[in-house]
């Protein structure tokens, strides 16, 4: 419905396309977004995330990658956030936690299993733990105890127990059914 | 009277309900800790200044109710549970309840000191829970007094006949009215004379249910914002560089590289404040690089061109520090304090049976929390906002009160989800940096430490040393006790007396203290220039680790199933005073431990091919046994099973107890089988997730079993590190029954594997 022409407000049509500027930069798609980082190219990636796009579910946890804080998938492959300058990344497709859960808000499974089995201490390691988990369950539908074990991240609060419970949950189709 | 009436009355003298009619028609609830004195004050006289979403609790004229939780969470936990008190007393559908992370609340008081809205705010240190049982139930039982009589008024039925559930009251006739219906006239009544009575434990519909953390949705969806997630326009990123000694200082610098970087705007220095306690002021000399981004910052700090200069404390080593404490513990010098003397040590160990000695070494430690040392800042000429991580929100705002002289009702700290504490965040020297950095620049300062900087200046746990000696009688009871200790004191430095700083260090009540007639422990106090600070659990980690070992290497000389000694020792169930108003109940303590070894199968522990262990212990109020499986197959050790049995009074959130159990176990067996921080010439030596390995999936047990004793008749006791202190000896007696290798050394991997 376009406003009528009142107190000499020029009418404002429907929809206007506006074509967009011309850049140059690294295109990378993001949880299925487009994005064109047009900064250094050396930047890694966990602080186009964090710094430029405000992304922070991916946690920074040191230089080398701490203990899997800051895993991301590029391409369906488990990787260090920090050890990916953007140079590398353009026309990869990366999934961070924020891009786990469905459009409409359905978690995946193992974030609903998470849920479930209250696998959270403080919480900053966690989504690191769900990229992996979330790796591990595509690669493996039904891992086993070795499987869970060649998982790369830790934790200090000791969510250790409660993460495998979780993948074990997931894997069982049981996710939801707390 | 239960003690919990008792407690009541004092609390009705000294604090204050409050009740403030929200602006958009919300009932909003407070409890505010009067300024002076213990003299009842009227309401108006407390103001009515709760900004925002109020004290604790708003109801919205649609029923919603939003909680505030007070106390920082670090993953203890106490977000979800200290809401659950309130929401059980206020008989609220938890379906409808949502929890808000309060900052601090804090205002200007009459004469210009801070006034703390919310009461006391910490956490992380074991006793948010026990601290907030009285208050936050009166909250909740306020605003369902206040709901019940406007109910009592509609329905012209009088209030002690009506009954609430789950959002409504319920007449007997059957008719319900909804809590949002009677905001409006709840809000308008008066507050009663007399605080209202909470419920009898009977009604609790939701205290001793298991909820979930209530942040977990926003945490899996990486929703959840930490303190080092929170943006600001402007803001400059400033990371950071330590000296290596906290005693040195910069001898150059050139910043012409760094500030060549593209981004970078300004290197800055810092130095420690003289005559400033540890925690409140810059933990060493330190380079903070500003720039418009944080890969900027960090680029320019890799640039920096600087040389320290070393301060006294270069010349100081773990090794040396450790070769002094096992000679002043050989000497015959005097204790730096006498801890607890009771009976004669030396006339029973003169009537000795059997003597048995030995010497257990513990390495410093760090916190290595997730969420690396971080806070947001801005300070203007009058106002101080923040976002900080923090255990102890009013600890912080001293420092920044002292930094900047801002009127306290003119600072604001936010404090989300803290991504781990273990005391560190007790500490605020990240603050103080941040603080002075943004009044230098005059603009919001995001600061971060990079993780390695974590680990090169923490305040660490002290190494220690204890020897231990016992004797046994010749009916092979243990007689006497003599426990030496040498350490570096946590609490050196921070203005607590001098014949105090043993209590970061040894617990006067240590087990087993109370149980064996002649008991003794000293403490030697050591100096390093290491800082140092508090820890998970300390000091009962390293205590218990000693004691619990040695309680094994008894029953060793006995010959004597392991358990049995320890049963024998605690004797029979009874109340055992320890001094300062504190006690031990035996019955509690046997029951945990008997819960463990018949979960784990300790009948059939001299037959098991693989090792069992087990340990228990005591700490203020609460009660925690471990039980340990660990197999030797190749060469390679495993832990195959864990049990661990806690009793901490009444559970809050059984979910949330579990959690904290299975937590701090597998943090203390990761602590025991790899942690250890080294110094050489001064200087840390561990700067890295590597260098200081957190365990691996791999070399964890699967699962934690977990026994929470059902024990509604006491007061809940904090939890969030009570399962750290017998999970190391319990592993390292299990190790001794697979391996025959006594482990007196931790980290424990390390030593296994030198003496095997
Ligand atoms: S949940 Fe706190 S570090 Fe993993």
């Amino acid at each position: 419905m376009a406003p009528a022409q009142a107190h000499g407000v020029p009418v404002v049509p429907d929809s206007v396309i506006v074509p967009e500027a011309v850049r140059s930069g690294i295109a990378v798609e993001i949880n299925g977004e487009r994005f064109v980082h047009t900064g250094d190219p050396q930047m890694p990636l966990l602080w186009y995330l964090r710094d430029v796009l405000q992304l922070t579910g991916t946690k920074y946890g040191g230089e080398h990658g701490g203990n899997g804080t800051d895993l991301v998938l590029v391409n369906d492959k488990p990787v260090s956030a920090i050890g990916q300058p953007m140079a590398k990344l353009a026309g990869k497709r990366i999934t961070t936690v924020e891009g786990l859960a469905a459009n409409d808000g359905t978690l995946h499974p193992l974030q609903q299993a998470f849920i479930d089995e209250d696998a959270i201490g403080c919480g900053y390691c966690i989504p690191g733990w769900l990229i992996a988990g979330v790796d591990l369950l595509k690669r493996k539908p039904h891992p086993d105890d070795g499987d869970i074990d060649q998982l790369p991240n830790s934790c200090r609060c000791g969510v250790q127990a409660r993460v495998r419970a979780a993948i074990k949950r997931a894997a069982a189709g049981k996710a939801g059914q707390a | 009277m239960s003690a919990d009436t008792a407690k009541g009355i004092r609390l009705s003298r000294r604090r204050f309900l409050q009740i403030l009619a929200g602006a958009a028609g919300a009932l909003v609830v407070g409890v505010r800790v009067a300024e002076a004195g213990d003299a009842p004050l009227p309401p108006e006289w407390l103001g009515n200044d709760f900004h925002d979403l109020g004290a604790y609790v708003r109801i919205d004229t649609e029923g919603n109710v939003l909680i505030g939780a007070r106390d920082p969470d670090t993953g203890t936990g106490v977000a979800t549970a200290l809401p659950m008190i309130i929401a059980d007393e206020l008989d609220a559908d938890w379906n409808r309840v949502s929890v808000v992370h309060l900052g601090l609340g804090v205002e200007t008081g009459g004469n210009g000191k801070p006034q703390w809205t919310y009461g006391r705010q910490r956490g992380g240190t074991g006793d948010s829970i026990p601290a907030a049982w009285a208050d936050l139930r009166y909250a909740g039982a306020l605003a369902r007094w206040l709901l019940t009589q406007a109910a009592a008024h509609r329905l012209g039925v009088a209030a002690d006949r009506l009954r609430c559930e789950a959002g409504t009251v319920i007449a007997p006739d059957g008719r319900r009215v909804t809590y949002g219906s009677l905001v409006d006239d709840a809000s308008k009544l008066d507050l009663p004379a007399q605080p209202p009575t909470p419920k009898p434990p009977q009604r609790y519909t939701l205290i001793g249910k298991p909820v979930g953390d209530v942040d977990a949705h926003a945490i899996v969806t990486g929703q959840a914002k930490y303190a080092i997630d929170h943006h600001e326009a402007e803001a400059l990123v400033a990371v950071l560089l330590h000296c290596p000694w906290p005693d040195g200082s910069l001898a150059s610098i050139d910043t012409a590289p760094a500030l060549a970087v593209k981004g970078v705007v300004k290197v800055m220095q810092l130095k420690p404040e003289p005559g400033q306690p540890p925690g409140q002021t810059v933990i060493a000399p330190a380079v903070a690089v500003l720039a418009e981004n944080t890969w900027a910052a960090l680029q320019g700090r890799g640039k920096l061109k600087l040389e320290w200069k070393p301060g006294a404390s270069a010349s100081e080593s773990s090794a040396a520090l450790e070769q002094q404490a096992v000679a002043l513990l050989g000497s015959q010098s005097a204790p730096t304090t006498r801890v607890r003397d009771d009976g004669d040590v030396e006339k029973a160990a003169k009537h000795a049976a059997i003597r048995v000695d030995a010497t257990y070494y513990q390495p410093w430690l760090a916190h290595a929390c997730a969420e690396p040392m971080n806070c947001l800042a801005r300070i203007d000429k009058d106002q101080a906002g923040l976002v900080v991580p923090t255990q102890a929100p009013q600890q912080a705002f001293a420092v920044v009160q002292r930094l900047t002289g801002i009127a306290p009702g003119n600072i604001e700290i936010r404090v989300p989800r803290v991504g781990g504490g273990y005391g560190r965040r007790l500490d605020h020297d990240y603050v103080a940096e941040a603080v002075l950095l943004a009044k230098a620049m005059n603009k919001s300062v995001r600061l971060l430490w990079p993780q390695s900087e974590d680990f090169t200046h923490d305040y660490y746990r002290p190494a220690s040393v204890y020897k231990v000696s016992a004797a046994i009688d010749r009916k092979r009871n243990v007689s006497a006790w003599n426990q030496r200790v040498a350490s570096a004191s946590a609490l050196a430095g921070r203005g607590v007396p001098a014949d105090r700083q043993w209590s970061s260090e040894v617990s006067a009540d240590q087990l087993p203290a109370g149980l064996v007639p002649n008991f003794r422990s000293d403490w030697y106090a050591q100096a390093s220039a290491l800082p140092r600070g508090p820890h998970r659990a300390m000091p009962h980690l390293a205590n218990a680790f000693a004691a619990e070992s040695f309680i094994d290497e008894i029953a060793h000389q006995l010959r004597e199933d392991p358990l049995k000694t320890r049963l024998r020792l605690i004797g029979e169930p009874r109340n055992i005073a320890l001094g300062g108003g504190r006690m031990l109940d035996t019955g509690r303590l046997r029951n945990v431990l008997q819960l463990v070894a018949d979960r784990i199968g300790w009948k059939d522990w001299l037959h098991s091919v693989n090792g069992l262990g087990i340990a228990c212990w005591h700490m203020d109020g609460a009660y925690v046994a471990h039980a340990v499986e660990t197999s030797l197959q190749n060469d390679t050790l495993g832990i195959e099973r864990v049990v661990c049995a806690v009793d901490v009074g009444r559970a809050i959130n059984p979910l949330g107890l579990a959690g904290q159990v299975s937590g701090a176990t597998l943090d203390a067996l990761s602590t025991a089988l790899n942690l250890a921080i080294t110094t050489r010439d001064g200087k840390v030596q561990q700067h890295d997730w590597k260098d200081y390995p957190l365990a691996s999936m791999a070399q964890l047990p699967d699962s934690v079993e977990t026994i929470i004793v059902p024990d509604d008749d006491r007061p809940p006791t904090g939890a969030s590190f009570l399962a750290m202190p017998t999970a190391a000896p319990a592993l390292a007696n299990a190790v001794f029954r697979v391996s025959a290798v006594r482990v007196r050394r931790l980290p424990l991997m390390k030593e296994f594997l030198r003496l095997q």
